[in-house]
């Protein structure tokens, strides 16, 4: 597999929301806005980036039967160094992705790329897998963000795009989440099928 | 009385799995039987009460003080999993009935973000160590009710014939959804 293919796996064939269907948590508890969906992709793909090229640098160092506490070590540093910036640059993101920011630590695509993927290949494939299947979960979220803010308050973005008396709450609160995904995976195992 | 708020708040309101969106993995992965939901409901209720006994008791004697507060994520991330490796070992020599029933989840709560969830929720909500240990409770026994009921659901949902793009996880996700809907019945209550 040539280093093209380990990047863009990530956004349709190995999409980790929609195909894979790992890191629910954050994926239905952020995506009330596009805003904040996009806020928390880009956030675990930096993790995910940068985790799966420190793990394959270390990989062969770490004696096999302590190598998860050690890549969650890695990878819980990764994420401080995230929750402090975005505390610092960018505090209004912060405060609404709430704990879901330390959260990305046991968010299972990080955990999953660095056993299935960093642990046993070399920096720069590693790095590109990271980074596509980041930006893979970033789609993902920004779209369930972006559909969910509209059905619910009549905005994209932030931008109005029909009066929000109109909207229906029920789609930014929990029950919207879990009903808008059901449907998205349905829609995407069609398509899957059918071609 | 503020103890029964607590409860009262955790378990039907503010329910970890359908209003908080925490453990929604093992929500959807566990949950096709009920006696499997009670299993899991069992290992989760002990390791979280005693991790956040522990992670609270590491926050106020050494976090605090030393004023390394930032190290939180990764200090508690590793008692969890060592907390986690340890009640298997001891649940393994001392009471070999029990590892039996909750042995094979007990590997699949490292990565429960529940445990790691609620042991940061009771420091950011600023709860003493009784009310931790009320919240810890309240929070799992919610985690518990949502899941056996879904698993309830889930048995019957099998018996009947959907529509071949929808089955697995997309009806089971829009079967969640109505049930957080339910759910938010509750909001008014405290």
């Amino acid at each position: 597999m040539n280093n093209w293919q380990n990047f863009t796996k990530g956004f349709l064939k190995e999409n980790p929301t929609f195909v894979l269907l790992l890191g629910m948590c954050p994926t239905l508890a952020v995506t009330t806005s596009a805003i904040n969906g996009l806020g928390m992709g880009l956030a675990t793909a930096f993790v995910l980036t940068l985790s799966n090229l420190a793990i394959s640098l270390v990989a062969n160092l770490i004696p096999d039967k302590i190598r998860i506490p050690g890549f969650i070590v890695i990878i819980a540093a990764f994420v401080t160094v995230v929750d402090m910036c975005m505390a610092a640059y960018i505090p209004s993101l912060h405060a609404a992705l709430g704990v879901f920011i330390p959260l990305i630590v046991v968010n299972c695509i990080v955990l999953g790329r660095a056993e299935a993927f960093a642990s046993k290949n070399k920096a720069i494939p590693s790095m590109l897998d990271g980074l596509g299947i980041g930006l893979g979960f970033t789609m993902a979220l920004t779209l369930l963000g972006g559909i969910r803010e509209l059905l619910g308050s009549g905005k994209i973005f932030n931008l109005p795009v029909y009066s929000d008396n109109y909207g229906m709450l029920a789609f930014v609160l929990a029950p919207g989440a879990f009903i808008v995904l059901g449907y998205l995976i349905a829609l995407i195992n069609h398509l899957r099928k059918t071609n | 009385m503020e103890y029964v708020f607590i409860f009262i708040t955790a378990v039907f309101v503010n329910n970890i799995v359908l209003a908080q969106f925490l453990g929604i993995c093992p929500f959807l992965g566990v949950s096709k039987s009920v006696p499997t939901a009670l299993g899991m409901t069992g290992a989760v209720t002990f390791v979280m009460v005693l991790s956040t006994l522990v992670t609270f008791i590491v926050q106020k004697t050494v976090l605090d003080p030393l004023n390394i507060g930032f190290m939180q994520t990764i200090t508690f991330i590793l008692i969890i999993a060592a907390l986690v490796q340890m009640v298997e070992i001891i649940l393994k020599k001392v009471s070999p009935a029990l590892y039996q029933a909750l042995g094979v989840f007990l590997p699949l709560i490292t990565t429960n973000c529940t445990v790691l969830g609620v042991a940061i929720m009771v420091i950011q909500k600023d709860y003493n160590l009784l009310e931790s240990i009320v919240f810890a409770a309240s929070t799992a026994i919610g985690y518990g009710l949502a899941l056996t009921i879904f698993a309830g659901i889930r048995e019957q949902l099998a018996l009947t014939s959907i529509p071949a793009g929808m089955k697995g996880t997309p009806i089971a996700l829009i079967t969640a959804g109505l049930l957080a809907m339910a759910f938010m019945g509750f909001s008014g209550m405290v």
